[in-house]
């Protein structure tokens, strides 16, 4: 049997995790959070509940994102969270993490390792892609050269501010899914108007042949029924990380916001 | 001329990079924005209105041409024919008012209404306050609480003028982390606010935008010594952060083969990581706040808090157009201790009665160390401002050493403190031989 690997894996998780049109979960977790220690137990926890994890990896000047995954970060910082510690544990949870993983990272600390290293190990530890929130569609050559090497996945993100030629050029660059940023601003952020935000919707699935996923600010589920028929998944990252903050159980954070209703 | 980005040969090109470094490393939401603010400063910075009222604004209100000041005694000292830029003594009293001025007339033309800025040793926030006070605009100024605890005077001035000034309490609380708080200010709002960075630091278009309005300094300095001594530099000196004066010092003088160029970072306290704020120096390439560069940096990429006596040179990255003068061997940089930067700083004030900043004090440093390796040369330095906004800090200084840590040597009794001087990393001393 022929193994469903990279940005296809991606796609083929997201369809599937699909309920009656409601949108598939992806969750974002901190590399390392809540401990080194207890990140494999907490992965396994929200893959039981996700249908795609994407695992950020932390950075000291995190410019994208809001008080919550600075937060983390820097917990997971203190913590000696580094790509090696990430790539480690993934690998020995090969067997039990069915679900597929991306990394989110901000572009210096994947300089360190040189791409084509990066995306070795990547895949080596089962990882499926990669998401770069600093690294533009003009200057991602290299690093998506290296990925596709592998077999992995480079996912772009558009926003609602992104122009209609530029939108078309990111939807059929990016691989696995496109990520839409739903807010104009940091991670954990307002959201826009119903309204704007639904055409903003419709613009970027008139542009994808791939799933759509919309993220930064999603937190429960009256956000996520909105958001049902117009994209494949949503993508919950500072929510998720404030509920482990809280000290809940990440399942049922996230069964949640599929609602109680639904399987 | 100002030189367009897009000029033939002239750095940097489309993309923004100088040689490897430079670039456009941002969350997408900014992406447009700067593209289309890269346009449209380059036609604003070529059409004859804007450039004239630039200019009269910069004659009346900043009161340039800044002086060209023959320092004989502190030259005589230190064995060398010195010539201070006084850009102490433009408004507000430091260069960061040229870029402030010039980025809010571009702003205001733009239909901006309210500017965000990121301050360190708080002297851009201060031009950002004025330069939005008499341009009619909204300032936000970011910085961080250490920067805040050490330059109080500025604090209170930014106020005064005006502006909305928000403590940074996250990260390392200095310079960076200002930047990264006024960029996510800016990720929220990418087409109600203008960004007005201070450095020549960032993404494209900013790192020659700040190169243009700044390379003022170079060209008076230029004009003015040639009809004081019918002569160049035989170097430049300037203090390098971010390096705004710098390049604005260095530019006009590239065409020049024969003015060498030096640039003076932190040295700090140390050679140790975290101890020092030299980037060129000692880090390595890497990527932060959107633009490829020197960074200071872990072995993993993770960014090192930096020291440094004065808040201004207090950040891990540089301009990336520095990074690629240094790759290039047209500029060279050297370090200069704290210590060493307040002996000059002593030095300035008893001998020609300037209080200089502790950021233009390390560029004196270069003075005094070029001057003891060239005697007799003609060495050109960018004051780039006024000390003021450090007395707080040089009292609690001298509070310390009077209370019994080793008292530092007088520049002007007995011997110069030369023996005390570090020098700048091996390599760069190589060169400069």
């Amino acid at each position: 049997m022929k193994e469903i690997r990279g940005g296809a894996a991606i796609a083929h998780a997201l369809r599937a995790g699909m309920r009656e049109g409601y949108p598939a979960l992806v969750a974002f977790l901190t590399a390392g959070y809540p401990s080194k220690e207890r990140f494999a137990e907490t992965l396994i926890a929200v893959a039981a509940a996700a249908d795609v994890i994407e695992i950020g990896v932390p950075f000291t000047d995190p410019m994208a994102d809001g008080v919550t995954i600075q937060r983390a970060s820097a917990l997971a910082l203190a913590e000696g969270v580094d790509l090696a510690f990430i790539f480690e544990t993934l690998a020995g949870l090969r067997e039990r993490l069915k679900t597929p993983v991306l990394l989110m990272s901000y572009l210096n600390p994947l300089l360190a390792p040189g791409f084509t290293g990066l995306a070795t190990a990547a895949r080596r530890s089962g990882v499926s892609g990669l998401i770069v929130p600093d690294l533009p569609l003009e200057e991602s050559v290299s690093l998506k050269d290296a990925l596709n090497a592998e077999g992995l996945a480079l996912v772009q993100l558009v926003t609602p501010v992104t122009p209609d030629a530029r939108l078309q050029r990111l939807c059929k660059a990016s691989q696995g899914f496109v990520y839409a940023v739903t807010v104009t601003g940091i991670t954990g952020g307002q959201t826009a108007s119903a309204t704007a935000r639904d055409a903003y919707l419709a613009r970027v699935r008139d542009h994808s042949s791939l799933p759509v996923c919309a993220g930064f600010g999603i937190r429960e589920m009256t956000q996520v029924d909105a958001l049902a028929g117009q994209v494949e998944g949503v993508i919950v990252g500072s929510a998720l990380v404030e509920a482990l903050e809280r000290g809940e159980d990440p399942r049922a954070f996230l069964k949640s916001l599929r609602g109680g209703d639904r399987p | 001329m100002m030189d367009s980005p897009r000029a033939g040969t002239r750095q940097p090109d489309a993309l923004g990079r100088f040689g490897p470094f430079g670039g456009r490393y941002v969350p997408e939401t900014l992406f447009t924005t700067l593209e289309r603010l890269a346009t449209q400063a380059s036609s604003f910075l070529e059409d004859p209105a804007f450039r004239s009222a630039l200019a009269e604004e910069l004659s009346s209100w900043v009161a340039r041409p800044t002086p060209l000041t023959h320092a004989r005694r502190l030259g005589d000292l230190w064995g060398a024919e010195l010539w201070l830029k006084r850009e102490d003594l433009a408004h507000t009293g430091a260069h960061k008012i040229n870029n402030a001025l010039g980025q809010g007339l571009l702003a205001r033309r733009l239909g901006m209404r309210r500017i965000i800025a990121e301050t360190g040793a708080g002297q851009h926030g201060v031009a950002t306050a004025a330069a939005c006070a008499r341009l009619g605009l909204d300032a936000t100024i970011y910085m961080g609480a250490v920067d805040i605890a050490r330059q109080a005077p500025n604090v209170d001035r930014m106020k005064r003028l005006g502006a909305t000034v928000v403590a940074v309490h996250s990260g390392d609380q200095t310079l960076r982390a200002a930047i990264n708080e006024a960029l996510r200010d800016w990720v929220s709002d990418p087409e109600g606010s203008y960004y007005l960075l201070g450095s020549a630091v960032g993404p494209h278009p900013y790192p020659w935008l700040v190169r243009e309005f700044q390379s003022v300094i170079g060209k008076e300095a230029r004009e003015q010594l040639l009809s004081a001594t019918g002569n160049l530099p035989d170097v430049a000196i300037a203090c390098v952060g971010g390096g705004s004066n710098a390049i604005g010092l260095f530019h006009p003088f590239l065409g020049d083969r024969e003015v060498k160029l030096l640039g003076i970072e932190a040295g700090g306290r140390g050679t140790g990581l975290g101890e020092h704020a030299a980037t060129i120096a000692r880090g390595r390439p890497g990527v932060l706040h959107g633009c490829y560069s020197q960074l200071l940096q872990d072995p993993c990429g993770q960014i090192i808090e930096t020291h440094s006596i004065s808040a201004g040179l207090d950040y891990p990255g540089v301009g990336p157009e520095h990074a690629y003068l240094a790759s290039i061997g047209r500029a060279h940089y050297e370090t200069a201790s704290d210590d060493d930067a307040l002996a000059a700083l002593d030095a300035c004030c008893r001998m020609e009665g300037i209080l200089p900043a502790l950021e233009s004090a390390h560029a004196l440093v270069g003075a005094q160390r070029w001057a003891r390796s060239h005697p007799g040369q003609r060495i050109l330095v960018c004051l780039s401002g006024r000390g003021d906004k450090d007395l707080p800090a040089l009292s609690q200084l001298q509070e310390s050493s009077d209370e019994g840590t080793p008292e530092r040597r007088s520049p002007v009794e007995g011997d110069p403190p030369m023996k005390e001087i570090r020098g700048g990393a091996a390599q760069s001393k190589e060169t400069l031989r």
